[in-house]
This record gives structure tokens, C-alpha cells and sequence, in this order.
């Protein structure tokens, strides 16, 4: 039994299963709604395999009026919604409970406007992240925000993780890149915040908006900045033998005025394997190796790659090599992208994603290697450097309940290491259930608190996403008052 | 005379806050008091951060700044610059338009939202600000982001801090990413284009691969010249810019014809002073009249200067590609504001009055009223975060249905 707990279901709810079900299908059609036991397993959980539930039924509205019709049920009838991009998310962030519906965007797929003028995009919220940049490809255009998982990631589970990627050294993540919204309240309001303006006015709703994990609303509709194509980019390989050099090196290069587009990590482990799956060319005989690209013209890519190599060299890298062809710098971000999957064929694993000062780096990557051996489980790491986000995987057995409590054991005090290094919980992932009991290592009953009041500004019963981000005992007096409220307003008009 | 507080510390002035909650007394809120935006605040003490000061940390290899809320913006930049690295979005200095003294904040420029010209490439002060300290309406310290540059733990309350005018809580520390500088940074000056012709030289200019960090036009009414100048900053190594200056040229040459004029002004001081201007809205300083920030879809900006030009009298200036509109209303009466609120309004834009000549300012509201929903959204977080109704009453919605001191 997995230790994350959830909230026992509302038996009273889950009783009333069939009279909800009519009611959605009444709104929304019976093509949108999913409802037998052996349909709505699919929705059982997302990528944090370990934990499951299914829902008790499952709504894939068309369009933002069905988003909003869907919600006024659920708020009348008092049934907590578990909003869903396309399901993959790290830290639970779309697990259901039994007493739930979920509230999936994956049929609202829809470019709605490209402006290359204004340099934006207006994309119905269930549109995968690479399905953005592709959509503007013909235009000389990109999405700047890449996740790992951009060839499956909807923008809206992109917008409620605030999701970053390997290139946001330079571009930031998606809050950075988010214009406008169409947000759906949990009371069915829609409303409009920003656009295409560079600024949405008043308080930043928006912002607020971004990275707060579904809890606040459902986004419909987003506004994307788009970024014109760089004219080519490079990759260089740095390996050392220590790690420790690697990332005074990684230090070096910012300090001197080059601001790479990405700089990523990966150890010794997380090398073999990758390359193992990917054949990217990456030398295997090396600790530490850093992927580091710049973008520009041709000439400008060999002035920032030579003034990149001069700092390396002080460092005495083992292995220094630039890419040699488009093919080869395909080759070396296919590798990258593909470490988790590659770590996957080596053994089962849980993905932290942690982020420290990266002038902590040595001491912290020293500390995990300790722990390791203290808990006597493998960890690789694959990270980006230049912004300190970590990624240690930690391998396990998941057939084996001791060994995966063990596994999370280290994994929090992973966590709990990043922030005593003044770091946070997660850097990217989102908390979700994964880091929701971690959260007083790094907030206080106050700060929390104050976050919290957030919450009951925008969703006042808390049916949202309820149990999520926020440990259970301190959401708990908020998240209690629904049921018996509604369940008396209901039965009165009935 | 109303009573000062400046406090030294943050545990002084949480101090200070619940001994207002105490006395029943609202709180007026200043850094260097360099930008009173919003709508004018009637408190019964004012709390002057600037006191609670120092930079604590300074990491130039994990590009990273913190510092208390009321160190001034000067030693701040004068730090990084010993260092070659800068605040990236150029923090503009309205001392010049809004007829201010002092010495700016670095709490000031997050509080009010403050940003610069090359906020196109590198994202507003919103976007590098990473960590924030500060004390809501019950006394109570609170911390959200930290020090480092990918935080999505918990909401993302740094965002909601930036730009809400002291509104929401007092800041005390604020974390900052910063950047390098760059090594050379060169300004293209294309001659008498239209508004409209200017807009799109920009969006040719920044729809294009070379990492454009500015541009601006100034009609020629507001130039020393006969002619309007459209600015297209480029910045990087030397050779780079160069090249991305040639590049440049053809681009424009291309859609304005061979016959337009393009200087190049590559002396880095007078480069400097060209974006400094821009930046603080020069041109309308000591300028009779209202002075209007605008916010609008880029191409929406000479549509909106155009619709009005035809009914007031006014001089314009754009930025940010021409999605930034700073409007002189040369007469400025309630009807022409109302005017202004309603063309902004129909490009759902949003209309700021930063300075008014008349009393305009204390009948309308100084930020664009939101939608209903939004606004009710804005005051029910004020009533959260600021349960009392203590902090700078009034200073972004005057008509709110909010009273003071309800809970006290």
C-alpha cells in the first residue's frame, strides 16, 4: 500500500452515480461522457503509475460552454472534478478519488487564430505542445516551452504545472509564454483574462492562474507567445570525469556573458543508458557530461561555441566535441528527451524534480550520492544545469512494497535536500500528490495558508482538485464544507 | 501632518501593521515614493519601506539577486554592474514624467509593475522576479518562489505581488533573475514611416531570427527632427550584431522600398541615451496635458492613436513593438478620457492615466476598469490577503464596494 493517502470517497455521491451521469449526458451528449467501470479505468491515473483510482464517470466536453455546463452540475450536485490535459502528469496532478468526475480538454483541440504579426497563437487548451510549434512551423515560428513529454502534453496541463522544459534558460516556461486565457469558474462563468496584449491589466490573474494545478478553474483557451526560428543551433558535448568541475564549468560560461539555450546535465549512469537507447554519440567513458547549445547564424554559432570552448578548456574536459551536422544535433536532444524512457529499460524509477542554487550543485549532487548508498538504491541524474533543476531518477523495484517505500523515503529526502540548499520541492513537475505531504518542508502553516485563501476566492467549496498541492490536515476544514452544504441545498430544490 | 513609519526590519514592520489593525488606521505605502500610479490614496499613516534595505544575496554564476525591498535601484544596479550583468527589463525611471524626487526602490519598481523597453525580448520585471517576502494585511510575514529560477511549488503568489501597487501586502525581499550584459548593442533608426508603416517595420523586425531587444517609434511631432524615427535595437558580440544590422536593413528595405532611409547609430552612449528616453517617456516630460499608458495588441496601437487623433488633440509614442502606446491627451477632460477608456476598450486593450493635468484624476478610475467577474476576482483577493482593508485604499479600484476596517 502506497503511503500518499487521498480522502476517503463520498459514499453519498458515488450513490448517486447514475443520476449525475444522466445529468452530464443531458449537457453534453453520450459521446462526452464515459461512464462503465471498464471505460473509465482508462483515467485511472496518469504518469505517477503507482497511484490509481478510477473516476466516477468521465466528461470530454467539445467546447468551452460544455466546460461550462459540465462544472454548474458538478457545483449543484456537489461532486469534485478532477480537471485532465492529456494524463501526463509526474506528480499525480490528474489522479482521481471514486467520488470524482474528470473533466477532460482532449476534444478541444482546435487552432483558433495564428497572428504572426502580433507574434501569438489562440489555441483551444487540448491541443498537445508540439502541435503548437507545428501549427506555426510554416511561418518560421516555434513554442518555446518543451517538455519531455511535448509530443503527448496538452497546453492546459502545460498552463495549470506552469511546465518548463530543456530550452528555458533562455525562453522561461509557460508563464513566461502565456498571453491570454479563457478560464472556466467552478461555477460555469467564463471568463476572458489578457490577450494579445503584452500585459493582461489589474492584478496578475493570469500568472496566478498558471501553475496553480487545476485548482482555480479549467483554461479552455490560450493565448501562446510564438518566437520566430533562430536561424540554426548547435549542441556541444563537455564530458568530465568529476562532476564537481562540470558544474563550476556550467558556472564559468554564465558568468561570462554567453547564455546558451540550454545546458543539460547527465551522470555517468544516465549516459550509458541513453546512449544504450538512443545512440546519440555521447562518450560513455565520462562522470559528467553537459549538452550545451547556442542558437544563430552559422558564424554566430561558432563565435559563442569557440568563447564556450576557451572556458571549457581551463576545465581540462575529457571529451569536448561540437556537433557536426543537423542530423547528429537531432541525434543528441533525441537522446536527452528519450533518458527517461531509457532509464525505464534499466529498471523501474521515480523522476524527482527538485531545484537548488546552481552554485549548491557539487554539494548537493556529493550528498545524493551518499544517500544512494545509504538506502542502497541506484540514482541517475539528468538535469538542466544552467537553471538547477534537478531530475534524479531513482531506479527501484515497483513489484517490491519495500523497496518502493524506501524508494520514496529517499526521494523526499531528495526534496528536503533541495530546499536546505535553498532550493524548492519542484521545479517543473507541479506537487500535485507527489510533494503535497512535502510542502511544510519548504512553506510554513502560514504560507500556506495565505495560498490556500487563493483557492477559496476562485472555487469557495473546493471541488476542484481538491485534495492536491495542499497536505491533507491543513486543507482539510475547507475541503469538508461542500458535501453537507449542497447536499442540503439540493435536496431543497428538488 | 501625517504620521511616517520606517520601519528597519520586517519583524518592525509587522510590528507597525497590526498596530494599525489595532488603532483602526489604513496605511499608505511607499518605496521612494518615484511612481505614484493609481488612484490617489487618503491613509492615515504612510509606511516608508526604504529603510528595510541591503542585497543578501548576489551569485553572478547562478545569475541570481536578492535583496530587501528598499534598496534602491541605483545601488542595485551599480552592484550587478560591478559584475557586467544587469536587471535585463530595464526598470524605467518616471521621476521626469511624474514629476518625482527620491530615490527608487527596488520593492517600487515590483510593486508598480515596472518595466522597460526590452521587456520584448527578455520578458517584464514579472517574468525575471523569482521570490518574494512580505507582510499581508493581518501582520503576518509571508514567502512564495525563492531564489531560483524554475519554482513551481505551490501558486504563484510572485506573480500576483508584481504590479498589485502595495495593494495586497507590504513587500520586504524580492529575488531576482538577472543577466548578463551584452557586449555590444547598436540602434537602427529608420526615417519619416507612418504609424502604421512603423508598426509594421517592427513586427517584420521582430518576427524575424535576430533577437531583437527594442523597438520604438516616435511620430515626428514629438522628434527634434521634421521626421518620425522608428528604433530597432540589436544587441550581442560585435560581429553578430553586424551581421543581424544587415540583415535588418534588407528586411526593411524589402517591404519600405529602397528609397527609405536607415541610419545606424552604433556609439554606444548615444545608443544608450536613444532607449533611455523610450524608456522614461522623455519626450512628455513638463508636457502639457494627460499622459496615458496604453496597453494593446501591437498592430492594435497606431489603429487606436489614429481613431482618437480624429477626435483630441494628441502625441503619441510607441514601444514594445508598438503594444505599448504612451498617449499626451492635450486637453484633458472627463469626455476625452472617457473617449480614450472606450477606443482601448474596443481593442481590449487597457488605458492607465499616469498623470493628469486637471482633476480628472480623482473623478475616473487610473487603471482601466475589468470585467465584472475580474474585478470581483481582484477584491475578493484584496479581502483575503488584506482582511482590514488597511493597505493603499482605494489606490487600483476607487469604486469598490469594499469597506475599511469591516473586520476591525
Amino acid at each position: 500500500m502506497a503511503h500518499i493517502n487521498m480522502p476517503e470517497p463520498d459514499q453519498q455521491i458515488i450513490a448517486r452515480k447514475r443520476e449525475i451521469v444522466a445529468e452530464l449526458i443531458k449537457a453534453i451528449g453520450k459521446e462526452g461522457v464515459i461512464h462503465e467501470p471498464n471505460e473509465t479505468i482508462a483515467y485511472e491515473c496518469d504518469a505517477l503509475t503507482a497511484y490509481r483510482c478510477p473516476p466516477l464517470a468521465v466528461a470530454l466536453p467539445k467546447t468551452t460552454q460544455e466546460v461550462s455546463k459540465v462544472l454548474t452540475i458538478c457545483k449543484q450536485i456537489g461532486v469534485p472534478v478532477i480537471p485532465r490535459g492529456s494524463g501526463t502528469s509526474l506528480a499525480g496532478g490528474a489522479l482521481p478519488t471514486a467520488d470524482s468526475i474528470v473533466l477532460g480538454v482532449a476534444r478541444l483541440n482546435k487552432v483558433i487564430e495564428i497572428d504572426y504579426d502580433n507574434r501569438l497563437i489562440n489555441v483551444q487548451s487540448g491541443m498537445t505542445n508540439l502541435s503548437v510549434s507545428g501549427a506555426v512551423a510554416e511561418g518560421e515560428f516555434f513554442y518555446a516551452p518543451d517538455p519531455s513529454s511535448q509530443l503527448a502534453c496538452a497546453i492546459a496541463g502545460n498552463i495549470a504545472m506552469n511546465s518548463g522544459g530543456a530550452h528555458c534558460l533562455k525562453y522561461g516556461v509557460t508563464t513566461n509564454n502565456l498571453l491570454g486565457a479563457k478560464v472556466v469558474m467552478m461555477d460555469g462563468e467564463i471568463v476572458e483574462i489578457g490577450g494579445g496584449q503584452l500585459d493582461a491589466g489589474g492584478l496578475d490573474l493570469l500568472g496566478l492562474i498558471c501553475g496553480s494545478e487545476g485548482q482555480l478553474g479549467v483554461v479552455t483557451e490560450a493565448t501562446l507567445k510564438i518566437l520566430p526560428k533562430p536561424e540554426g543551433a548547435r549542441p556541444i558535448l563537455l564530458g568530465f570525469d568529476d562532476p564537481e568541475i562540470a558544474g563550476t564549468c556550467v558556472s564559468d560560461i554564465i558568468k561570462s556573458g554567453i547564455l546558451p539555450v540550454a545546458m543539460e546535465y547527465m551522470d555517468g549512469l544516465a549516459i550509458k543508458a541513453c546512449e544504450e537507447f538512443a545512440k546519440a554519440g555521447y562518450p560513455t567513458n565520462v562522470e559528467a557530461l553537459l549538452i550545451i547549445e547556442v542558437e544563430g547564424s552559422q558564424e554566430e554559432i561558432d563565435e559563442q561555441l569557440g568563447k564556450i570552448k576557451r572556458i571549457a578548456k581551463k576545465h581540462k574536459p575529457k571529451v569536448m566535441r561540437e556537433s557536426e551536422s543537423a542530423v547528429q544535433s537531432d541525434l543528441i536532444w533525441k537522446g536527452r528527451k528519450a533518458a527517461f524512457g531509457a532509464m525505464g529499460q534499466l529498471a523501474d524509477y521515480m523522476c524527482m524534480d527538485g531545484t537548488i542554487p546552481t552554485s549548491k550543485l557539487p554539494f548537493v549532487l556529493k550528498r545524493m550520492q551518499e544517500m544512494s548508498k545509504e538506502y542502497g538504491l541506484r540514482v541517475a541524474n539528468v538535469f538542466h544545469a544552467g537553471d538547477g533543476n534537478l531530475h534524479p531518477l531513482i531506479l527501484y523495484n515497483a513489484n517490491d512494497p519495500k523497496e518502493m517505500q524506501k524508494c520514496e523515503e529517499f526521494g523526499a529526502e531528495i526534496l528536503k535536500l533541495c530546499v536546505e540548499a535553498g532550493g524548492c520541492l519542484t521545479g517543473e513537475h507541479g506537487v500535485g500528490i507527489e510533494k503535497r505531504d512535502l510542502m511544510n518542508v519548504q512553506f510554513n502553516d502560514q504560507d500556506m495558508e495565505i495560498q490556500m485563501r487563493v483557492k477559496d476566492v476562485f472555487d469557495p467549496d473546493w471541488l476542484l482538485n481538491p485534495a492536491k498541492v495542499f497536505p491533507l490536515k491543513n486543507s482539510q476544514s475547507r475541503r469538508g464544507n461542500y458535501r453537507e452544504h449542497y447536499r442540503e441545498n439540493y435536496k431543497a430544490s428538488e | 501632518m501625517k504620521k511616517l513609519e520606517k520601519p528597519k526590519s520586517e519583524d518592525a514592520l509587522c510590528d507597525l501593521v497590526k498596530n494599525a489593525i489595532g488603532n483602526k488606521q489604513t496605511l499608505k505605502i511607499i518605496g521612494g515614493g518615484t511612481r505614484p500610479i493609481g488612484n490617489a490614496v487618503v491613509a492615515d499613516s504612510v509606511i516608508n519601506t526604504s529603510a528595510i534595505k541591503g542585497v543578501s544575496i548576489f551569485e553572478p554564476g547562478a545569475l541570481t539577486l536578492v535583496a530587501n525591498a528598499g534598496t534602491s535601484l541605483e545601488e542595485i544596479q551599480k552592484l550587478l554592474a560591478t559584475e557586467n550583468q544587469h536587471l535585463p527589463f530595464e526598470p524605467a525611471d518616471y521621476r521626469g514624467l511624474l514629476g518625482t524626487k527620491g530615490n527608487s526602490t527596488i520593492g517600487g519598481v515590483v510593486a508598480g509593475g515596472v518595466s522597460g523597453p526590452r521587456r520584448i525580448q527578455v520578458g517584464a520585471m514579472r517574468d525575471t522576479l523569482i521570490g518574494v517576502r512580505f507582510v499581508n494585511g493581518e501582520g503576518v510575514a509571508i514567502k512564495n518562489g525563492g531564489r531560483v529560477m524554475k519554482n513551481v511549488t505551490g501558486y504563484d503568489l510572485v506573480k500576483l505581488m508584481a504590479g498589485s501597487h502595495g495593494t495586497l501586502g507590504i513587500l520586504t525581499e524580492v529575488a531576482f533573475k538577472v543577466l548578463p550584459m551584452v557586449e555590444k548593442s547598436n540602434t537602427l533608426l529608420v526615417r519619416g514611416l507612418s504609424d502604421v508603416d512603423a508598426t509594421i517595420v517592427m513586427s517584420k523586425a521582430l518576427g524575424s531570427p535576430y533577437d531583437i531587444a527594442g523597438a520604438a517609434h516616435t511620430p515626428a511631432q514629438n522628434t527634434k527632427n521634421s521626421y518620425a524615427v522608428t528604433s530597432i535595437r540589436v544587441e550581442g558580440f560585435e560581429k553578430s550584431v553586424a551581421y543581424r544590422l544587415s540583415q535588418l536593413k534588407e528586411i526593411i528595405a524589402q517591404e519600405m522600398g529602397s528609397s527609405i532611409i536607415i541610419d545606424v547609430e552604433t556609439n554606444a552612449k548615444k545608443s544608450s541615451d536613444i532607449w533611455k528616453s523610450i524608456r522614461d517617456v522623455t519626450p512628455f516630460h513638463n508636457a502639457k496635458g494627460a499622459v496615458w499608458k496604453i496597453s494593446v495588441k501591437p498592430t492594435d496601437g497606431a489603429k487606436v492613436v489614429n481613431a482618437l487623433s480624429a477626435i483630441m488633440q494628441v502625441k503619441s509614442l510607441y514601444d514594445w513593438g508598438g503594444g505599448l502606446v504612451w498617449l499626451l491627451v492635450e486637453e484633458d477632460t472627463i469626455t476625452n478620457a472617457e473617449i480614450v477608456r472606450k477606443t482601448v476598450g474596443n481593442v481590449k486593450g487597457h488605458a492607465t492615466l499616469m498623470r493628469a493635468e486637471n482633476d480628472t484624476v480623482l473623478k475616473i478610475e487610473a487603471f482601466h476598469p475589468q470585467a465584472k467577474r475580474l474585478a470581483n476576482l481582484s477584491n475578493q483577493l484584496r479581502a483575503q490577503f488584506d482582511p482590514h482593508g488597511i493597505f493603499n485604499p482605494q489606490l487600483m479600484e476607487k469604486t469598490s464596494t469594499r469597506t475599511m476596517l469591516e473586520a476591525g
